[in-house]
């Protein structure tokens, strides 16, 4: 019996993500009375995985790993698995984790519960609570079978950094190799990632036009939040689809979401309403946003931000 | 060119969740349902390739006689037919399965990013691998060049394009394509278009949800009067120790 917990890297550092399913990973594990296996592939981080919780860290150095696909790299996590009697797996609900997830389920004629957001129940049975109906819900989801694959949504879970420093095994695992190829890769550089990012700040049609975010970005810049849009803003191109969060758009879990000329729509909360803190700025005292808000304010964003921008500067001596 | 297109029905975007039996049981009554956002995407995407290559679009949902309606939409929208697997889908290792039974004959399998209900993200990788075809997840871009597909999908802080032989599976994101609203000729045509129900295979029983729960409600807003909008930077920094 061991816990794996896959550990996903870009450029050659760990994502927060991996480190929240590690700790993730070693807090199941003592719960179960087991250990902890990480599993990194292609490029390693600098963090020591010890650290966060893993009791034993294998890297794979197959050539075949160096750019991702779904079917190589579940191969490889099962494999591994396979000759380390690991039974419990811990993925990190990133877009490659997504995808890796249920071909490892499958692999491991393992029960798989996606989208969960808090540790596992184990006394009695092996319970998981996950998000529903576009977080509308929560549902607590019981796994009969022996082996379970977990899918954590990011920012679920405090990392904690109070383990011991573990060596890396490196290995070659010798998987196929991929049923698919990367022609191209587009990244935006230099941009906190949104599904990542613990600060938010985002903004709707309440901005008038695509040349007001600057106000936006300022703030977010100054912050060290990532930016975020509502769906029409996207779909008028004033900002990136990228940037489009809600129902139809990106789910993110922030400490803190700042929205500024959003209405709150159903379909906009459902992709942004479990974010820690919430904090809405419109000129209307009715909108809808404002019931879901832990702070609010009724003004003009056009006046509000530069001076939310201004005591940000201040606060922070930048 | 045969593709498959997995449907599934789920509540309307601005449904007002609630449960009973004791909060084990999802309340449906009264409840709007639609076709997957997504799968709307996927099915009028496919419909667009094979107009241009030729071929045929298959529907499949798992479901109960109730989701017939939605199945007729898709026929109408212009599906060729369409599959029933009669039964209530338990969860997403149990639609897999009964999808990847009835896929085992066509070229392409698309499916939607996640269906809305239970966000699950996960029948597309689940029938990938019960098939051992190719993934390709989250597609913004399908298109067929010389019996390949070649896919624009998102990865976290950007984009890759990727290719592969058929046949493959692929889930639909939005910006695919705008979705087709089914014309009157459509929905006159539909009626008569075959619908076949077939019998659920009964594999996989791996989970099975004991309660639901609402998230916690946010305790009040806190109102800042726009005059001292400061304050709330302070509140963030000192009291909400967020940077
Ligand atoms: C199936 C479906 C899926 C959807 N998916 C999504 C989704 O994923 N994400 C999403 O966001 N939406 C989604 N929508 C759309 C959603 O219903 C709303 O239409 C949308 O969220 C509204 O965007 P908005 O708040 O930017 O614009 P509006 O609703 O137009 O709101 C603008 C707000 O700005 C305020 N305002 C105006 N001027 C100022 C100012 N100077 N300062 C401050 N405030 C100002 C106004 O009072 C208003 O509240 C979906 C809809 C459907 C039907
Ligand atoms: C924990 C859990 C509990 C559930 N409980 C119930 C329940 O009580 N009653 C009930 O009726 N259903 C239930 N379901 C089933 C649900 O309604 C879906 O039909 C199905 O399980 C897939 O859900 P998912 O979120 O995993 O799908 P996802 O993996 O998010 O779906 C991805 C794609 O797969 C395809 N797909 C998904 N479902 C279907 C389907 N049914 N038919 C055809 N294609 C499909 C679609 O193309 C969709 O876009 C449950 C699912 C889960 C995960």
């Amino acid at each position: 019996m061991a816990v794996i917990i896959y550990a996903e890297s870009d450029n050659n550092t760990y994502k927060k993500s991996s480190l929240e399913a590690i700790t993730y990973g070693k807090d199941l594990a003592n719960k179960l009375g087991t250990s902890t296996i990480a599993i990194s592939m292609g490029t390693v981080g600098p963090q020591n995985l010890g650290t966060y919780g893993a009791d034993v860290h294998i890297h794979c150095t197959d050539n075949s790993l160096s750019s991702f696909n779904p079917q190589t790299f579940a191969n490889t996590i099962s494999t591994l698995a396979n000759n380390n009697s690991g039974d419990v797996f811990v993925i990190s609900q990133t877009y490659n984790g997504k995808s890796i997830a249920p071909l490892l389920a499958v692999k491991q004629d393992a029960a798989l519960v996606t989208g969960i957001v808090d540790i596992a129940e184990t006394e009695g049975a092996f319970t998981v609570k996950k998000t529903a109906f576009s977080s509308k819900a929560i549902a607590h989801v019981e796994l009969t079978a022996n082996k379970k694959v977990l899918s954590i949504i990011p920012n679920s879970y405090k990392i904690e950094e109070n383990g011991t420093e573990v060596s890396t095994t490196e290995q070659q695992v010798g998987s196929a190799s991929a049923n698919t190829t990367i022609v191209s890769t587009h990244k935006e550089t230099g941009k906190i990632p949104l599904t990542e990012a613990e600060l938010v700040v985002s903004a709707g049609r309440g901005l008038k036009g695509a040349e007001n975010w600057h106000m936006v970005e300022d703030l977010a810049n100054a912050l060290g939040a990532a930016t975020a849009c509502s769906k029409p803003v996207s779909d008028m191109e004033w900002r990136p689809h990228s940037e489009h969060v809600g129902q139809t758009g990106i789910t993110i879990k922030p400490n803190l979401y700042i929205a500024a000329g959003i209405s709150g729509a159903i379909q906009h909360l459902a992709g942004v309403g479990s974010s820690k803190v919430i904090c809405v700025i419109n000129t209307d005292p009715e909108a809808p946003f404002f019931k879901a808000a832990d702070y609010g304010i009724v003004g003009d964003a056009f006046e509000v931000l530069p001076r939310l921008l201004k005591r940000v500067k201040e606060v922070k001596g930048i | 060119m045969k593709i498959l297109v997995c449907v599934s029905v789920v509540p309307d975007t601005t449904t007002k969740i609630t449960f009973t039996d004791n909060d084990t049981v999802f309340n449906r009554s009264g409840v709007q349902f639609i076709m997957n956002p997504y799968d709307e995407l996927s099915l009028t995407r496919a419909l667009e390739l094979t107009e241009t290559t030729g071929g045929s679009v298959t529907v499949i949902t798992i479901g109960e006689a109730d989701t017939d309606p939605i199945i007729r939409k898709a026929l109408a929208m212009g599906a060729t037919d369409a599959i029933r697997v009669d039964a209530s889908p338990k969860d997403g290792m149990y639609v897999a399965a009964q999808i990847a039974e009835q896929a085992k004959e066509y070229d392409l399998v698309f499916t939607g990013r996640e269906s809305i209900d239970y966000n699950g993200g996960q029948v597309q990788g689940l029938v990938a691998e019960m098939l051992q075809w190719p993934l390709i997840n989250v597609a913004t871009q399908i298109d067929l060049e010389n019996n390949e597909v070649v896919a624009s999908r998102d990865i976290d802080g950007g984009r890759e394009v990727v290719k592969s032989s058929l046949p493959c599976v692929i889930s639909a994101q939005k910006d695919l394509c705008e979705p087709r609203i089914p014309n009157m000729r459509g929905i006159m045509m539909a009626r008569s278009k075959p619908l076949n129900v077939v019998a659920a295979t009964d594999k996989y029983d791996y989970t099975k949800v004991s309660k639901y729960e609402l998230p916690p409600a946010k305790s009040g807003v806190k109102m800042i009067d726009a005059e001292n909008a400061e304050q709330l930077i302070d509140i963030l920094h000192n009291e909400e120790k967020l940077f």
